[in-house]
């Protein structure tokens, strides 16, 4: 097994999740939120979503080292599972469910005469004689098997669930039953997703759902490893701004005086530069690094994995100053309530005020800010992959596939399908976020409660 | 005011001096001047004398902060030289030896042709749709404008941009697919970037502003303005909307000095000679010259943009004063 830095960072990021959610569910002041999101439908049904490209996401974190001598030594679970996909290269494009590739060619047949003709494609419904003819129907029936394997997983996962449900204490059947309504909806689109998977899984083994780019991979292959470069950038660079943006933030507000003077003409500074820009400078700045440095990044995978960790500190450090500025205003509101003039006046030490009474009652901004960053942070790496200063050119990334595509709308046939794809994977986890950080919003803003 | 206006310009400079240290750490700290000349004359095979030959045509062969062998040790070094000439706006010439300064006076009148028309028309339509969903709340007007503005705010701005060069450039021919112009020619180039920025604008710009008039709708003078028998568009253009613009238009007020930088995707995209465009070429070329005078400038207009929503406030608010 290989540790990456970015996997190494994910672990301690589930690992944080985990405690976090235990931490809250057990927390009385969050039973009312989180009994919100669970009555709410669209946030239930995002969150599903979420869950399971983050389940692909984490799949392909675990990275080892494969015997199979190929370009890249350092392959991931997803890689190994999706090893079809990832090693039957075409030629060139070829369009989604194509047989033929995407250009004519010249063809020596068998009895040595030439042919100008669109060839076959080397691995995309090779076993069919007659594809024109018979390529529905081997679609049909592919993902019909797929299906059949869906459903079969699926009530086995009933079958386990409610096994287990029936044995549950009468107090958590209790608090389940009252939200119901979203558990059932929730239940049938988990079902949907998983069957939906499994035909699509079937029918990529047999062809290219998505077609084939200019060298011949798999855009589906691609667009399904994108996810983890979409999500590390979303929750790693939180990950990193967090603590800048709460200790500034709670110190800023709670100690005032030079302590906040110092604070805020920090994150006015940084502010003040367009943040793009900064971006540029500073992955500027890490190219060169990296170019005078090449002893110390080996291997090409280690390479773009460092380019990417850079990338979300750099969006890190860029990105605090607006949680920053939220926290401190909320920390000037806060520190005036009697709860903590009478901790004061009781001589409690400061540093357990700000621990016991200040950060609790922040913490609602600090989700809120967390979920609606997210997407904002998936859209960003697309934008600045595209004009190159994001992720490596090698990493597989909705941005790069963006950039890549984009010459093909030039041409003619029309190339469509990289850019549909990434299109497509792009928008449902931007809009799965999106929703879900409406709902928390919603829930956790004591506005609205 | 201008005794206010004197002491918020000090308070500038030492913000336009941390952005200036920063820019210095970034660019002569973190990689020496040596590792630049390398990087931009090619990896291998570069000779010391072709770097210290780079580094003299460029002026980067000074010591950083002190020169002792000169007999002005403070001016005759790269922080000064490069660094604080950006305070007189003498942004020197770029790594390729152009001059900085002309080029961009050259080129922010084109950015700013395509970011004006883009604000305008984009605040007029998140206004009108935001007072629309407003005026219809609570109904399935407004659940679906809500749904709809939601799914503009995830598409990414790329999508846009190519989905509507491929619609309007290519299959319609309405308009030329990228290029730029001077004059009244320039219209026809400027249509579609600036109807571009309008709809991936309009998601979340929309929902912003409904959740400006949402909250002033709940407030006490309004119910007095309905009490008194004002019909619900009355109140909404009347009252409502008079006193959202406050936030409205500090917020506008705040990104106008920087309408000046234009744009880096919508530029490089439609191949417009703008600032934005000039930003990227400047990157891809790792030109750090040029990149650093644009973070400076940047960081100028950001904070003169501070200061003209501070002076707005009180024009627009009687009740806010200067202290």
């Amino acid at each position: 097994m290989v540790i990456l830095w970015t996997d190494a960072l994910i672990y301690c990021l589930v690992v944080a999740v985990i405690f976090l959610s235990f931490y809250v569910v057990r927390k009385p002041q969050f039973k009312r939120p989180l009994r919100k999101i669970c009555h709410n439908k669209s946030g239930m049904l995002s969150l599903v979503f979420l869950v399971f490209f983050m389940m692909i996401g984490l799949f392909d974190s675990i990275h080892y080292k494969s015997d199979e001598s190929h370009a890249k030594p350092i392959i991931s679970v997803l890689d190994y599972w999706m090893t079809p996909l990832r090693t039957q290269g075409e030629k060139t494009y070829s369009a989604p469910f194509a047989t033929h590739l995407y250009s004519k060619e010249m063809v020596i047949l068998d009895n040595g005469t030439k042919v100008w003709r669109y060839p076959r494609l080397k691995y995309a419904g090779a076993y069919l004689d007659h594809p024109e003819h018979q390529k529905i129907t081997d679609i049909v029936l592919k993902s019909g098997q797929g299906f059949l394997k869906g459903i079969g997983v699926c009530a086995m996962m009933v079958f386990v669930f409610w096994g287990s449900n029936r044995y549950r204490q009468i107090d958590s059947f209790v608090y389940w039953k009252q939200s119901a309504v979203s558990l059932k909806l929730v239940g049938v689109l988990v079902a949907m997703v998983i069957v939906a998977s499994f035909i699509l899984i079937e029918l990529s083994f047999y062809y290219h759902i998505f077609g084939t780019d200019k060298v011949g991979e798999d855009v589906f292959y691609q667009a399904i490893k994108s996810i983890r470069t979409g999500l590390v950038i979303g929750s790693l660079t939180t990950l990193i701004m967090l603590p800048l943006a709460i200790t500034f933030g709670i110190m800023a507000g709670f100690f005032r005086g030079w302590v906040d003077d110092v604070i805020q003409y920090l994150y006015t500074t940084l502010n003040s530069i367009p943040s793009v820009l900064l971006i540029a400078a500073s992955i500027l700045m890490v190219q060169v690094y990296m170019a005078n440095h090449a002893e110390d990044f080996t291997s090409l995978i280690i390479r773009a994995d460092m380019r990417l960790l850079f990338l979300c500190l750099i969006l890190g450090v860029t990105s605090w100053t607006g949680l920053c500025r939220l926290l401190r205003a909320e920390t000037l509101k806060l520190r005036e309530m009697e709860y903590v003039q009478a901790a004061q006046a009781l001589g409690v030490q400061r540093s357990k005020i700000l621990w016991r009474h200040i950060l609790p009652n922040v913490m609602h901004i600090v989700l809120i800010s967390v979920v609606l960053d997210f997407s904002a942070l998936v859209l960003a790496e697309a934008v600045l992959s595209y004009i190159n200063i994001g992720v490596d050119p090698t990493t597989y990334s909705w941005g790069n596939m963006i950039n890549g595509a984009r010459l093909e709308m030039a041409r003619e046939p029309l190339v469509w399908w990289s850019l549909t794809a990434s299109f497509i994977f792009m928008f449902i986890l931007v809009l799965a976020a999106n929703l879900f950080a409406d709902c928390v919003s919603d829930a956790f803003d004591p506005r609205r409660a | 005011m201008i005794n206010y206006m004197l002491r918020r310009f000090l308070y500038a400079l030492p913000l336009l001096m941390g952005v200036n240290i920063l820019t210095f750490v970034l660019f002569f700290i973190v990689n020496s001047p040596d590792d630049m000349a390398r990087m931009q004359l090619g990896q291998k095979h570069v000779t010391q004398e072709a770097v210290n030959n780079w580094k003299q045509q460029r002026g980067y062969d000074l010591p950083l902060l002190w020169n002792s062998k000169a007999n002005n040790p403070v001016v005759e070094t790269i922080f000064y030289q490069k660094s604080m000439r950006l305070f007189v706006f003498d942004f020197g010439t770029s790594d390729s030896g152009r001059n900085i300064g002309s080029d961009i006076q050259q080129r922010m009148w084109a950015s700013l042709a395509i970011a004006l028309p883009s604000l305008i028309v984009g605040l007029l339509v998140n206004i009108s749709m935001a007072l629309l969903m407003v005026l219809f709340r609570n109904s399935y007007i407004e659940l679906s404008s809500i749904i709809i503005c939601v799914i503009l705010m995830s598409i990414s701005s790329l999508f846009y941009i190519i989905g509507g060069q491929f619609l309007v450039g290519k299959l319609l021919r309405l308009v030329p697919i990228s290029g730029y112009d001077t004059g009244l020619e320039a219209i026809k180039f400027l249509v579609l970037p600036v109807m571009i920025a309008v709809v991936s604008g309009v998601g979340s710009g929309a929902r912003w502003y409904r959740t400006l008039f949402l909250e002033e709708v709940e407030k006490d003078y309004v119910r007095t303005a309905r009490a008194k028998g004002l019909t619900e568009t009355q109140v909404l253009f009347k009252h409502v909307l008079r006193n959202a613009l406050i936030p409205i238009l500090t917020g506008v007020v705040v990104v106008l000095p920087l309408l000046f930088m234009g744009s880096l995707i919508t530029e490089s995209f439609f191949s417009i000679p703008g600032l934005g465009s000039y930003t990227i070429d400047a990157i891809n070329r790792q030109d750090f010259a040029i990149v650093r005078s644009m973070v400076f400038l940047g960081s100028v207009l950001y904070i003169v943009g501070l200061l003209m929503t501070d002076i707005s406030y009180t024009l627009v608010d009687p009740r806010v004063r200067l202290s």
